[in-house]
């Protein structure tokens, strides 16, 4: 019973499968079994947020899933950002606005993004620093990461965003 | 000579322990416990498969307390029953004065509900300060409530909303009283075999106003304390007082005395600040590394006077 089982799952649009035993974590499965390394572990218990995958639409912490739990979800991570050698609008605001520096945090940092800001039709730089607050950086710092993803919320939402010096 | 070979003998060392270390995590890559997980697709099956495992098992449901527990191996049960894919356990419903909730709704839809938002804007606001938004995409509001961690918030939101907690077991339903669900830290009044399935929650009455307040070193972070309030005023004075406190105590609990204050002396800043002060001599919090018990006690204080002032506030009552 606690024998691995295969699991079939659409990865960034690629129907994958590979097997997992019961206790595997996702995070584990995405890297370890499907290759997909992009998605980077830190803390393995839901604090850091560096693994922060998109799961059927929603951020989700890999580490704390497990990968059998994975069967027919549709995953999107790191990986499926870029199309080709044209990165994601984000990960270019995250380039311009140097909001990485080793990088670690980065892949994480992108997913929980893309998940705020395509939620919501309008966000304070409040609401972004609250939400962004789901991952840790622990080198380049928060100003560049904040600054990236009011840029993205301006282009998705199509407006400027409500500064916290902003009255009313 | 003699230094070359034992130089290449710790180099041959180092490689044969490189190498079985690295066998060793290639068989072994996980974090967790050995342990097998059972998907049933039904409530009944479910039910009848934690009633055949009894202590052995432990119902999945979020996994966003239970999982770091088990990937530290603080608990080591021998199989999970995934609750993920049973249909029909995650909902929210209008059921006249109250509103139904299933155990597996997560958080985020708790949060985004535009029903919760309207009859009860307490449990969306305590809904929003829960962790982070993806722990609110999986975590349950069952999950949440079956873990009773102290420091949480829907503990001290279900005390003071006077919910009904429905758990169900092969031998049948019982309704619990959110006053009787809690017993200690970690603990509630549900045997092993019985699975939270709902949780009523009674509509905001009208003139009342809400707050949830809590304070965490970090964003995100348990509340090293929080208040949930709701007061019912007529006419400017309170008929209903609603106060409940987490993080201050082996359970979240009401309190009671601070209540009794407002309800009879009102909001006004005399009355507001004897309970907080009767709310810091009820609570009988713990030390640990985030925070001394006298801080948080004192914190318990300053979060009540907090939570009545904007209650009253959203009430049109203080200005």
């Amino acid at each position: 019973m606690k024998a691995p089982r295969s699991v079939s799952l659409t990865v960034n649009g690629d129907a994958l499968s590979g097997d997992a035993s019961p206790r595997m974590l996702f995070s584990d499965f995405l890297r370890d079994v499907l290759g997909k390394t992009g998605t980077h572990v830190g803390c393995e218990h839901g604090v850091c947020g560096a693994c922060t995958v998109i799961v059927d639409g929603v951020a989700v912490r890999s580490c704390l899933m497990f990968a059998v739990q994975a069967e027919g979800a549709d995953v999107k991570t790191v990986e499926g950002l870029a199309d080709g050698d044209e990165l994601h609008p984000l990960q270019k605001l995250f380039s311009e606005h140097r909001a990485l520096q080793c990088g670690y945090c980065t892949p994480g940092m992108l997913m929980i993004a893309i998940d705020l800001v395509n939620s919501s039709d309008s966000l304070s730089e409040q609401d972004i620093k609250v939400g962004m607050s789901a991952a840790l950086c622990r080198c380049t710092g928060y100003e560049g990461i904040i600054k990236a993803v009011a840029a993205y919320a301006e282009q998705v939402h199509g407006k400027p965003i409500k500064r916290e010096n902003d009255n009313g | 000579m003699g230094v070359i070979a034992v130089a290449g003998l710790t180099r041959i060392t180092g490689w044969v322990f490189d190498v079985v270390s690295e066998l060793q995590k290639r068989a072994n890559p996980v974090k967790p416990p050995l342990l097998d997980i059972l998907a049933p697709s039904s409530l009944a099956e479910a039910l009848s498969l934690l009633s055949e495992h009894g202590d052995a098992a432990r119902p999945l449901a979020g996994g966003q307390s239970l999982v770091p527990l088990l990937n530290f191996r603080l608990s080591r049960p021998d199989i999970l029953v995934d609750l993920n894919r049973i249909a029909n356990l995650a909902y929210i419903k209008d059921v006249g004065d109250q509103i139904a909730i299933g155990a597996m709704t997560r958080e985020r839809a708790i949060e985004e509900s535009d029903l919760v938002r309207q009859v009860s804007p307490l449990l969306q606001e305590a809904t929003t300060q829960i962790a982070h938004l993806p722990i609110r995409s999986r975590g349950t509001i069952g999950g949440s409530l079956a873990n009773a961690d102290p420091a949480a918030e829907y503990p001290a939101v279900v005390l003071a909303l006077e919910c009904e907690i429905v758990v169900q077991s092969v031998r049948g339903e019982r309704r619990i009283k959110a006053a009787d669900f809690f017993e200690d830290i970690l603990t509630t009044a549900l045997a092993p075999d019985e699975l939270l399935t709902e949780i009523t929650v009674p509509k905001a009455p009208v003139g009342s106003g809400f707050a949830f307040v809590e304070i965490a070193r970090r964003h995100g972070d348990y509340a090293l304390a929080g208040v949930a309030a709701q007061i019912t005023f007529a006419n400017g004075a309170p008929t209903d007082v609603r106060l409940a406190v987490c993080g201050a105590g082996t359970t979240a609990s009401r309190l009671t005395v601070a209540e009794e204050i407002i309800q009879r002396y009102g909001v006004g800043a005399e009355a507001i600040k004897a309970a907080s002060d009767a709310a810091a001599a009820s609570v009988d919090p713990m030390s640990d590394l985030h925070a001394s018990a006298d801080y948080r006690r004192r914190l318990a204080g300053v979060m009540t006077s907090q939570a009545v002032e904007k209650a009253a506030q959203r009430a049109g009552v203080r200005s």
